[in-house]
């Protein structure tokens, strides 16, 4: 008896650990803070002007859209603000840009951070941004993700310490037929292997511009077997036609 | 919208805090909208085309949950709540979103139309923390209320990670947030940037991140913030003040009319026994649609403090309790040790005065052989500029809801965003909607419209009037079909008011076929206090005679704002009224009066309109309804008031003008006596070159009167607002000091 007893107690106990506390979930983190804080790299106070070299390029965006409707450059605006600045955009840059198409800033903290292109945050010199959607990450993104974590000494969403590199985890970037891929900066890295990988890094790191594009001998993204049709000669223009039009 | 939003521009105009929307879509006017006719619920309905769907099914009887859609407000279409199943549409649809479209069939409590409700609502509960017992909307929450139709008894979700967890932000004394509770719909945002002008409130993040806020560290400061609190359709923002005092449950509502500005606001006041617990606007389309200022909503605790509640007499330096019948004896002798014969005897009326005693009082002055009946405004012990025998020389001519259609506008000598804040938000409408263009001569200020600011004088309006002023302005309103002149409460009161009102007089005059048409009278008063139009319809001014009178016995009406000096030393004070404030201290004998949510009394607002307040709470310790109390002293004194109840004073009321017991009704004056009004205001006063400056009736908004200036609430407002000190000290000590008394006790 006492043992059957024993037997139920246990299971009840069992039972119980199983069930969850009622406290168990944690906070949910999200990639980034979605409010801004001061801080002494990032606050109203430090001025931003765009350089005189941007002027040319902002009457150009600014022509693009009628006045009433100014604030369509805000993205545009932003991303030259970005550019400008090292890569991230600050409260300042926002602030300029508001004023630049005379809305309430508001209005460009909504869009800034609604993209993730915008980077709220100080970021490297190189942004180093892999690819880990389906596609890539069926083709070893995930083997490419720790060549890079352990070469740089950063684990993802990370800066190094002199400031170089930033390294990301984004979703698809739209180069599913080369991947795995990284991007870096404004350039596509793609089919790579952990030693092309490697060599990427390192020319970066020697302040060399590594080949863009695919790693491997193919060019963009004909079939790395070789192409089965579409083999000869592409025609020119007016070669069949009609003779009056040739 | 497209040619005016060019032109501004181009002028580059100095533009703070307000722009305009940018959407050039045709504005539709319903009234010439063809007729559709459609069928839901097998119910055929005929509305307007372009009308919501939401709207055609609410005219068939049938009730669509929502959270997003507000009809006073821009469509978001983001709750997704509102959705029903039409007829031959692949999927259900939002019918906020969705025009209503001829011919079609909808079904608004089919099953599919109720699996996606329930969908939805289950996705929203996903987030939504489980603490309604210890949230304020609880009871009055439309997430709480429409779960129990269409949400689940369980989850399905198991939130491995938890649920999204978002950040309190710090709106000020007024406006508590727990972000947590957020559905995200987006009400509050659109209110900000539409109605209210504060540009600073939008969405950040995206998806499940979204978040509400402003993104850098700021105060929401608005006259009208409180109304987000009604907006929000769960517990995300809730009353500050009012946080965990009371259940709506437990709250008895009166239906009554707001005292504390010259709009005449319509609120519902809740009260809990003898306190009024909460203050929230009532739909009346034709004064504050569905908002209300801040003050009109977070003064009431201000009724808790200060008040009056026992006769007092002033013994020496001290005011020493009495009973009624001595106090009243008290004043009668006094009156009559005074000597004070004829217009020695004042009267002055406050701002917070009802209409029914302003009558017994002038009716027992009259009996006493007194004309000195003065308002405690600066120029209030003469005769008022504009006169009291012409309704439009003071009136807003051209009521509230017509002050949308003006295109363009000139305000004199005013801030409407502190002297009518709701008034203010029809301006900011149709300068959003009809590209109305403003002008400003007197102090500047931080308007939730661009103006062009012309000057700040007497001077300046006449130059302006005569077309001496060039600017892109003056051309507009030189060509402007509707234009109307606002003209502030404060001019009347200043040193050049003759001119001013002369060279408006004569403007209005010459260019009649522009501001006097059958539908439209562009030259309106903005007046400030609640009891200001009343006192002018019943003629509550001195007469020419009075006002060289050195007065030797002076009652003061819930005056508080006179200026000292025009209290002899030597008089008589007596102070009838509901705080202890500026005016009390004067007295000789205190008798203590209620306040505006505790008597049922009649309020003209500024365009003229009467309307009905209700007693929502009775009136505290011994004080008496002041109607009351002027009729027991008119019987002490030997000249009894001939009416013994309320129905007898409307009915002495409805003799001096009709006007002030048609409630809710408004009566345009007719063009004869207008245009007698406008010639007497030119006959009155000469061109002036005087450049004194208008001045403004009030620094801040938050404190006008006894009520406000009784008021924690708006003391912290003044503290976060107008001196800008960090909010986060400012939040309300209620419970602090019982907590202090209650460690003591421990």
């Amino acid at each position: 008896m006492s043992l059957i007893g024993k037997a139920v107690r246990s299971v009840e106990r069992e039972a119980t650990r199983s069930l969850r506390s009622i406290s168990t979930s944690v906070a949910r983190k999200s990639d980034a803070l979605f409010v801004h804080r001061d801080t002494e790299y990032n606050n109203s106070s430090i001025p931003f002007k765009f350089t005189a070299e941007n002027e040319p390029i902002i009457n150009q965006i600014l022509a693009r859209y009628p006045p009433q409707y100014k604030k369509g450059a805000i993205m545009p605006l932003l991303d030259l603000a970005q550019r400008q600045n090292k890569g991230w955009t600050s409260i300042s840059c926002m602030n300029e840009v508001a004023k630049m198409v005379e809305v309430p800033p508001m209005r460009v903290y909504e869009v800034a951070t609604f993209y993730t292109m915008f980077n709220r945050e100080p970021v490297g010199d190189h942004l180093v941004q892999v690819c880990t959607t389906t596609p890539c990450m069926l083709n070893g993104a995930y083997e490419i993700m720790d060549t890079i974590e352990k070469d740089l000494g950063v684990e993802a969403g990370h800066t190094t310490s002199d400031k170089k590199f930033t390294l990301l985890e984004v979703e698809c970037l739209g180069a599913c037929s080369n991947a795995p891929m990284v991007q870096i900066n404004d350039h596509y890295y793609e089919d790579l292997t952990k030693s092309t990988t490697l060599d990427i890094l390192k020319q970066l790191k020697q302040g060399k511009q590594p080949k863009i594009g695919p790693q491997s001998t193919r060019h963009t993204c004909e079939n790395s077997a070789g192409l089965t049709n579409l083999t000869e000669k592409p025609y020119g223009p007016g070669q069949h036609c009609q003779p009056e039009f040739q | 919208m497209l040619r005016s939003a060019i032109t501004r521009s181009q002028l580059s105009r100095v533009a703070k805090s307000s722009h305009r929307s940018l959407s050039s879509s045709a504005f539709r006017n319903a009234e010439t909208a063809p007729m559709i006719k459609l069928t839901v619920d097998g119910k055929e309905v005929e509305v307007p085309q372009g009308t919501a769907l939401i709207q055609a099914c609410e005219l068939a009887g049938a009730t669509i949950p929502r959270f997003c859609y507000h009809d006073r407000l821009a469509i978001a279409g983001n709750c997704r709540m509102c959705l029903v199943e039409v007829e031959r549409a692949p999927k259900p649809v939002a019918s906020c979103a969705m025009p209503a479209m001829p011919g079609s069939n909808v079904f608004t409590n089919s099953e599919r139309t109720n699996k996606a409700r329930e969908g939805v609502m289950e996705f929203l509960l996903a987030n939504h923390p489980l603490d309604c017992p210890i949230c304020d909307q609880g009871g009055e929450c439309d997430l709480q209320d429409q779960s129990m139709r269409y949400g689940s008894d369980r989850s399905r979700f198991f939130e491995v990670t938890g649920k999204r967890a978002v950040e309190n932000k710090d709106f000020g004394p007024l406006v508590k947030t727990s972000m947590n509770r957020c559905i995200q719909c987006t009400r509050c945002v659109r209110f900000a940037n539409e109605v209210a002008g504060v540009e600073e409130l939008g969405t950040t993040g995206r998806g499940n991140d979204l978040e509400i806020g402003t993104y850098v560290q700021k105060t929401l400061d608005s006259e009208l913030s409180g109304n987000i609190v009604d907006l929000c359709p769960v517990g995300a923002l809730t009353s500050k003040p009012y946080a965990f005092t009371a259940r709506p449950w437990e709250l008895k509502t009166t239906e009554t009319v707001d005292a504390l500005d010259a709009v005449g606001s319509n609120i519902r006041v809740d009260s809990r026994g003898h306190e009024v617990m909460r203050v929230q606007p009532r739909v009346n389309d034709d004064v504050n649609e569905e908002w209300i200022s801040d003050r009109t909503r977070y003064a009431c605790d201000g009724l808790k403090y200060q008040r009056l509640t026992n006769p007092l007499i002033r013994v020496g330096d001290r005011f020493q309790a009495a009973s009624w019948p001595d106090a009243l004896a008290t004043v009668a002798d006094s009156l009559k040790k005074s000597g004070a014969k004829g217009d020695e005897i004042q009267a002055i009326a406050g701002s917070l005065a009802d209409t029914e005693s302003l009558v017994a009082l002038k009716d027992l002055l009259n009996k006493l052989g007194s004309e000195n009946t003065a308002l405690e405004t600066k120029r209030g012990n003469a005769p008022p500029v504009h006169g009291v025998d012409h309704r439009s020389n003071y009136l807003f001519n051209v009521t509230i809801p017509g002050s949308e259609d003006a295109d363009a506008v000139l305000f004199i000598g005013t801030n409407p965003r502190h002297e009518a804040a709701v008034i203010n938000s029809r301006f900011r409408k149709s300068y959003l909607h009809n590209g109305t263009d403003f002008g400003v001569i007197g102090d500047k200020f931080d308007a939730i419209y661009d103006y062009e600011h012309i000057g700040v004088d007497a001077k300046t309006v006449g130059d302006f009037l005569s077309g001496g002023v060039k600017s892109p302005f003056a051309e507009k309103f030189k060509n402007a079909k509707k234009p109307l002149i606002v003209v502030g409460s404060a001019v009347a009161e200043h040193q050049d008011a003759e001119s001013v009102y002369a060279a408006i007089a004569k403007h209005v005059e010459t260019n009649k076929e522009r501001f006097l048409t059958e539908e439209w009278n562009g030259f309106s008063t903005l007046q400030r206090a609640a009891s200001r139009t009343a006192a002018y319809d019943v003629g509550f001014v001195p007469s020419h005679q009075a006002q060289s009178t050195k007065a030797k016995f002076i009652y003061l009406l819930n005056a508080d704002d006179f200026d000292p000096d025009v209290i002899p030393r030597d008089a008589f004070v007596v102070y009838q009224g509901h705080h202890g404030d500026v005016g009390a201290q004067y007295a000789d004998v205190v008798l203590p009066g209620v306040a505006y949510t505790e008597k049922g009394t009649t309020w003209i607002n500024t365009e003229g309109r009467a309307q009905l307040g209700r007693a929502a709470i009775s009136a505290p310790g011994a004080s008496r309804e002041d109607w009351k109390v002027i009729k027991a002293l008119s019987e002490l004194i030997g000249k009894p008031l001939p009416y013994e109840d309320i129905v007898a004073i409307r009915d002495r009321l409805w003799e001096i003008s009709p006007a002030l017991t048609r409630y809710d009704e408004l009566e345009a004056p007719s063009s004869v006596s207008v245009g007698l009004g406008l010639a007497e205001l030119v006959k009155n006063g000469q061109a002036t070159t005087s450049t004194t400056p208008f001045q403004k009736p009030f620094e801040n908004f938050y404190q006008t009167d006894p009520v406000s200036r009784a008021s924690v609430t708006m003391a912290n407002c003044v503290k976060s607002f107008v001196k800008g000190q960090n909010s986060e000290e400012t939040s309300i000590p209620v419970g602090k000091d019982e907590q202090q008394k209650q460690s003591k006790h421990a």
